[in-house]
Formats: structure tokens, sequence, C-alpha cells
């Protein structure tokens, strides 16, 4: 055998195909929601009518807003390899609550739907971190039962004509609608909470590794705790707006399957359910680009069968993405 | 060198491979022969475990060309490269943790009896076998999580062993042994060899190579610096090759590890920084004492499963226990919060770094800062210039390989993701610091910077309680040593008694007192 001493390196080849792949799919995972959500916005601006007008934006937002809300509280809870099937619920409770209690006025209703919702909340989050059952078994649980109290509390549809409320709902601010406002300040608050501080770091670390943090000394229980109780509030704000723009309380079909939409979002804006990072910003994406998607088929007189079919395709898009990177 | 490469089983040639931001391979030739044992070398982030990827279909080369019985291959799959005969131990264990440990032994190779359904009491029975060859005695029918990580280790030796291998890679594979299952190790590999199979050692303990590798490749920045013979090459000259430093400079900076002044604070007074009393818990500690004063290093030794990283883990209260009683400054700690003890000072750098050590999602920034974020934040809010002055601050002292400080620690190299985790702890400023396998997978450079790092901080004060499989650190790091045995201390030693030799005679001690019992040593 004889000896090799080092000699300059022939320079290396063209990169394969191989090597594309994962850059790929991690693009489209980082920034695929925007590019959609572009594509159809120039999709429309082309070929839809009127998409342009003031009031087309305007519903557009005003639908979407409970889904983005709820949606926030969704991405704190998949950041930490959980899930909040309870939220559904915790608006129609909302809603229960807003109806019983708006004879003290606007505000003290609306404080004690919050109230209510980060109560549910954090009896999900004990299940889940104090007594250590499976997120998705506790908030189903929670998804059945919270919907039973709300139909009890509040049988049937109520109307109501309280002006404070109704305001909440439909008046605007500089042309853009006080809800849609509301919505926004929620995504910068979140995303500050997640990007800058304790707290934020601190949930990404839990869903990242969680014996990891435990060794760390992080105070792994009550952040989880505290997580869900946040998911409780989002999902009870959602549902007095929404209640709000109603003009009437309705627990037995409010937040009907908003879960599902919520996790939607998160997912197709590139949140991993294995938990670990939160992506909020591309979550209110994802939320927008559902939304839009689903109006610009029916706009174009298409059934709904076929958004649910696109939809679909979306979501394994972005679930293979996110998965092909974990998995290089 | 024209016979070599035609009888090579798997060769490299000229295989290059790029990440963002670096070259990790640079026109790598590697011949691997049958019948040989070959070593890879190199500092940390050389590009030794990537190599070692791109022979097993995991990467795919950018440049260059793999030849397998000298036919051009090209492996997409690491399945591939398996039934092509590569069998892979990785540094990172990756086996199924909730699976029982015979199920992880013969994955895909169960016993089968009529209808094709699993005959577990056969897979029990041939688990068991085929392990206690390997030292290992344990209840195969648990989960491997319970196993330790040596056990583990030992586990996927067999299992790689056991599949009908022409080569086998091996990529770290003792930094988690005890000397005696390194022996077994030695035994294995040594009789593979003789079956004419090739072998690839990975490791940064250079005694080991020169015990059983026959030649060595030395990479250094993804690059071949030298291969050869290993036999003959001097240990100096091999980490000369390996740092890129001339051979008189390696010399004069020597191989000095811990140069404090050793076994000086031994019968040292003043009160203990910590104390442990009566630690229990069942089946895994029984009633053990320890403490550790302020600027002593107090060694723990033993065979795996004896309960020196279960021990560590009682004290930082991560593992619930039964009785016992932990004191800091003389005060109790609330027991079961890990929270309390770093708050009070003391830390644990756990042993596996892939389990419970780095968070894979978040980047190297934000690893080293986990633990100290409180104390970087104000009012809840983190404080980005003082992190990044930490950061930068570690990352240069302990000389982290890394693309950035925003990399994501997933893909730092293993060493590198070590030194991340020191990082991480040193930014506590704890006054006692439970070290578990401290240099686990560091180069000999590195490892020289931590031991001195380690002794440095106990000059300044510091505690530590030092746990390691490597018997040369802990003699010459500790200043007293506590050898447990199935969960008790039954020996310490103190001044001159710190030596290999005592270590060894008192652990060997304790097995005489195990003849008649069959309980094994790993559990
Ligand atoms: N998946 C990846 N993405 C980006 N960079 C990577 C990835 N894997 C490895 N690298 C980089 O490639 C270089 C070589 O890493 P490699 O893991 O091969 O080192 P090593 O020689 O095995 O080191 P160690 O002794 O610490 O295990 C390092 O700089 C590392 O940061
Ligand atoms: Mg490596």
């Amino acid at each position: 055998m004889t000896e090799l001493t080092s000699k300059p390196a022939p320079p290396s080849g063209a990169r394969s195909m191989a090597d594309l792949k994962p850059r790929i799919f991690a693009w489209v995972q980082d920034y695929g929601v925007y590019a959609a959500v572009l594509a159809l916005l120039l999709f429309n601006v082309l070929f839809t009518p009127h998409f342009l007008d003031a009031s087309n934006f305007r519903t557009q937002f005003v639908q979407v807003t409970p889904i983005v809300i709820v949606s926030l509280g969704m991405a704190l809870v998949i950041g930490t390899q959980g899930i909040d099937l309870s939220v559904g619920s915790v608006m129609a409770l909302a809603a229960a609550l807003v109806a019983l209690y708006l004879g003290y006025g606007a505000l003290p209703a609306l404080i004690v739907a919050v109230i209510g919702g980060a109560v549910v909340g954090a009896a999900g989050g004990a299940l889940v971190s104090y007594v250590g059952v499976q997120p998705i078994v506790a908030t189903l649980a929670l998804l059945v039962g919270v919907r039973g109290i709300a139909n009890v509390l509040v049988p049937q549809l109520v109307e109501f004509r309280n002006p404070e409320l109704i305001a909440l709902g439909s008046s605007s601010v500089a042309g853009i609608p006080v809800i849609v406002l509301i919505a926004a300040a929620l995504t910068l608050i979140v995303l500050f909470v997640v990007r800058r501080t304790t707290f934020g770091r601190q949930v990404v670390a839990i869903g990242g590794n969680r014996s990891a943090s435990e060794l760390s000394g992080l105070p792994v229980k009550r952040v989880l705790l505290i997580v869900y109780v946040i998911s409780g509030l989002l999902a009870a704000l959602a549902g007095v707006l929404a209640t709000a723009r109603l003009q009437a309380s309705d627990p037995t079909s409010l937040g009907l399957f908003i879960e599902l939409s919520a996790i939607t979002a998160v997912v197709v804006g590139g949140t991993p359910l294995t938990g670990g990072r939160i992506r909020v910003l591309s979550t209110v994406m994802g939320a927008l680009l559902m939304q839009l998607l689903a109006a610009t088929l029916i706009k174009h007189n298409l059934p709904q069968s076929w958004t649910q079919m696109v939809q679909a395709v979306i979501i394994l898009a972005a679930v293979y993405a996110t998965r092909e990177r974990a998995n290089r | 060198m024209r016979r070599t490469e035609l009888a090579a089983v798997l060769e490299a040639k000229g295989i290059s491979k790029r990440f963002p931001g670096v070259l990790a391979l640079d026109g790598v030739h590697l011949a691997l022969l049958p019948g040989e044992v070959h070593a890879l070398v190199g500092e940390n982030g050389a590009g030794k475990s990537t190599l070692i990827k791109v022979f097993t279909g995991v990467y795919h080369p950018d440049g260059g060309e793999l030849r397998h019985h000298g036919a051009p291959a090209a492996f997409g799959t690491p399945l591939d490269a398996q039934r092509a005969g590569i069998s892979t131990i990785y540094q990172e264990v990756n086996l199924v943790p909730m699976m029982s440990v015979a199920r992880n032994l013969l994955l895909g190779r169960e016993p089968r009896g009529r209808f094709g359904v699993i005959d577990a009491t056969k897979m029990y029975a041939e688990a068991a076998r085929v392990l206690s060859g390997y030292g290992v005695e344990t209840d195969v029918r648990r989960p491997l999580r319970t196993l330790g990580i040596g056990a583990q280790q030992m586990v996927a030796l067999a299992r790689a062993v056991a599949v009908d291998a022409r080569v086998v890679i091996m990529d770290e594979p003792t930094s988690s042994l005890e000397p005696r299952e390194v022996e077994t190790l030695f035994g294995v590999i040594r009789r593979l060899r003789d079956e004419g199979i090739a072998v690839m050692y990975v490791s940064h303990r250079l005694d080991e190579l020169y015990q059983v590798c026959d030649r060595v490749t030395v990479l250094r920045d993804g690059r071949v610096a030298h291969t050869g013979p290993l036999a003959g090459l001097d240990r100096l000259k091999l980490i000369s090759l390996m740092l890129g430093r001339e051979l008189n400079e390696v010399k004069a900076d020597g191989l000095t590890r811990f140069s404090r002044d050793r076994h000086r604070a031994a019968d040292g007074q003043g009160p203990p920084a910590v104390e442990a009393r009566g630690l229990t818990r069942r089946h895994v500690l029984d009633g053990i004492d320890v403490s550790v004063r302020p600027g002593e290093v107090v060694g723990l030794g033993g065979l795996l499963g004896a309960g020196r990283t279960e021990t560590a883990k009682a004290i930082v209260g991560a593992m619930p226990l039964d009785g016992g009683q932990v004191l800091v400054a003389g005060l109790p700690l609330r027991g079961g919060s890990t929270t309390a003890a770093i708050r009070a000072g003391v830390s644990l750098l756990p042993e596996d770094r892939k389990a419970e050590g780095i968070v894979p999602t978040l980047s190297v920034r934000e690893n080293i800062a986990l633990a100290a974020l409180p104390a970087l934040a104000r009012a809840g809010v983190v404080s980005d210039a003082k992190i990044d002055r930490m950061v930068e601050i570690f990352m240069r002292r302990l000389r982290i390989k890394a693309a950035s400080p925003n990399q994501l620690v997933s893909e730092l190299s293993g060493g590198n993701q070590q030194k991340v985790l020191l990082a991480r702890w040193l930014a506590v400023r704890p006054k006692v610091l439970l070290l578990d396998e401290p240099t686990r997978g560091i180069d000999v450079g590195a490892k020289a910077e931590v031991q001195a790092l380690i002794d440095e901080l106990a000059e300044e004060g510091l505690g530590v309680l030092l746990i390691s499989s490597d018997l040369e650190e802990l003699v010459e790091g500790a200043d007293r040593i506590l050898v447990l045995r199935e969960g008790a201390v039954v020996g310490e030693l103190t001044g001159d008694e710190v030596t290999e030799e005592r270590i060894m005679a008192t652990i060997a001690d304790d097995r005489a007192h195990l003849d008649g019992d069959d309980r094994g040593a790993v559990r």
C-alpha cells in the first residue's frame, strides 16, 4: 500500500438534481403561500370582473377574520406539537355568553365571553400538561362538551340590538372594517410574542424537543398551559366578533368546523405538525389563500365541490413540501 | 496503488458535496479494501459523517464518482446501499426508541411462524442470545429507550453486523461505550476483518485507532490530507495532519488537557455547593450520597448502567425519586423541578445529545441562549443584542464551526452540536455543573480546550461532577472519584488513589461480589 499525500482537488462537478430537490421543497415551504396568494390575486385582476372593487375586498377580509384569529392560537398550539379542536365550540360558548350578559353592556359581555374562552383553554391546557392527556383527545372532549354547554345556555338563535356591539361588527376606520383592524393587531402581537419574548422562544423550543427543554429548566407545563389559554382567548374573541357581525348569537352553528379551517391555514402556511416552528405571517397567508381560492372559484361559477378538491390538493402539496424537507 | 484500486470494495473518486455555505467534501478519494479496518479521522466538521452518508446513499454527491466492486454505483437511498451489503452505524443512534429491544435488533428479519405472523417467543429468545454475545444482558421485551445510550449503541452494532454485510461503517461507535464494551466491539471488528469484510471506523479516540485500524485517511476541511498505513505513523504526526499545523507546534503545545494541580482540593474543607443525601429510586438508585464543593471536580466511575447518569439526573430533579434529598448551599431543593435546580445554580449537560440536548428546529444561536433566556430578557422581551454578544463569545471560545449563528443546529457536525450544548450550560453561569460525557464526539483539539475550560472554571470556584466513560479523562480531570455499582456508591478514591488501575480494581472488586448473582451490569 502506498501513501498518498494531499494534492489539489479537482473542481467539483455540476450540482445534481438530487441536491436541487430539497432546495425546491425548502423554498415552497418558506414562500409557497405568498407566491400562491400573489398568483391568485394576479389571476383575479386579469380574469375576474369587479375583483378590485373595494367592497369585494372588504367582504373577503371580513369573512376570513374569525379564521385568522383562531388560527393564530392554533399556530401556537401546533408549534408545541399539540392541536386544539375545541376552538369552534369556544366560539359558540362566547356567543352564548355575550347573549346572556349583553344586558350589562357590550364591554362586560365581551369580557365575560373572553374569560369563558380562557377557562376552557385552561381546562384543555391542564389536561394536556399536568394530567398528560394527548392534546387531540383532551380538546376533542372539550369540542363536544363545550358546544353542549353553549347550547344549554342559549338554545336557539337570539338577535340583539345593542348599538355598541353592532358598531364593533360593522363600523370602519378609514375604510377598513374594525374587526379586520383587530385581527391585524392580534397578528402583530402574536408575531411579537413568538419572535421576541422569552415565552415565545420557549413555546418553540418545547415543540422542538420537550425533554431538552425540561432539562434546560424551561417551565414546560406552565408554558403549555398558557398556550392553550391563549388559544381559548383568541377563539372566544373570534366568537364575539363573529357574533357582532351577525348581529345575532347563534351557539348552535357558530364556529362549526372552524378548527379544520384553522389547522388548514397553519399547515398551508408551512408550519410542521411535528412542532418546533411557528410561522405567524404565513399562517395568516394560509387563511387568506383558502378564502381567496373559494371566492375565486365561486365567482367563476364553479361548484363548491371544486373548491374542496382544489383545497385538498393545496393541503397535500403543503404537507408534502414540509415533510420532504424534514426527511432530507 | 493500481492493485489496491482494483481490489477496493467501495471507493470514492473525487467526491464533492456542498451544503449552503460550506463545501463539506472537496474531491475526496478513498478506497476501502476487503479485510481492512480503515480509520477515518479529522476535526469536528471535517466531513467524516458527510462522506459516510455519501457512501450509504443518504446524500448524493455533487461531483465525483462512487465505485462498488469496481463498477460505478449510485445509491439512491440508504436501503439501496444496505441491499448492496453496506451496513452502517450512524453517529446518532437511529433505532426506534418506542419499539422493543428485540424488534429493533431484528427489524425486518423477525422470525415468522405460520401465516407470516411474527413468532414473538422465538424473536425474544433469538434477540437475547445475540445480545448476550455483545455483553448486553437485558429484558429484550422492554422498549429500546429504557436502555442507556451505550447499550443502545451495542444493539445498533449487533444489528448492523447481523445483516449480511461486506462493508461495515461505524461513525464514532465508542463515543458512549465503557472500556469493557469497547473491548467487545474490538473483538467484533477483528472478527469481521478476518472474515474479509471491509470496516470503516471513525473515532476521535486516537489510542483506539492504533489498537484496531490498519490504514488511516485524514480529512481536513473536506479534503483528504493524508492516506496510508497507520502502523509507524506517529500519534503527534497524526494530530498535526488533522489540525493542519506543523509537527513541532503540536509538540510544543503538548497534549496537555487538564493542567491544574489536580487532587489539590481533594481533602479540602468548606461547605459543599451541592449535596445529595440518600438518593433512592427502586431498581435504579440505592441510597447514593454525593457532595461537590466549590472548585472541586468529582468524578463518577462505574460500568454502564451503574447509575451514574441517573444520579446526575436525580440531582437536578429530572428523575422522580422514592427517597433522598438534594441540598444546595445547605438549603433543600424542591424535588422534581429542573427549573428550581437551575435557578439554584445546578445544571446538567445530558448524555444523549439528540434526545435530550439539541432542539433541532432552532438555530445555533437559539440553542445556546435557551437555558439563559430569562437572564437575557427584560420584562419577558429578549434582548437580541445581549444574545448576539453572548453567542459570539461562546462560538469563538469553543470554536464552534457553523456557517452562521443562524444555521440550524441539526445541520452541524456531531462534535459541534456538543459544543453548542456546552455553551448553553456555561451561559447560565452555574455554581455546580454536572457533566455527563462532556467531550463525547469532540475532536482532540477541542477536547483539550474543553478540559482546560473545565479546569479554569473549577479554578474560579465552579463545582463539577464529571461522568466520563473515558477513564483517562476521569483520572486526569477529577480530584476525587466515587465508584458506583448497581446504583450504590461502592468506593471512594481520593488523592493518590485516583488512578485508572484503582478504578478498574474497585469495579472488578464489585464484579467479584456479583458472582453467582445473575443480574447483568446493563439493566
Ligand atoms: N445537512 C447539512 N446542512 C448543512 N450543512 C451541513 C449538513 N450536514 C453537515 N453540514 C456541514 O458539513 C460540514 C461537515 O460535517 P460532518 O458532519 O461531515 O463533520 P464530521 O467530520 O463528521 O464532524 P464530527 O467529528 O463533529 O462528527 C460541517 O461544516 C457541517 O456544518
Ligand atoms: Mg460526524
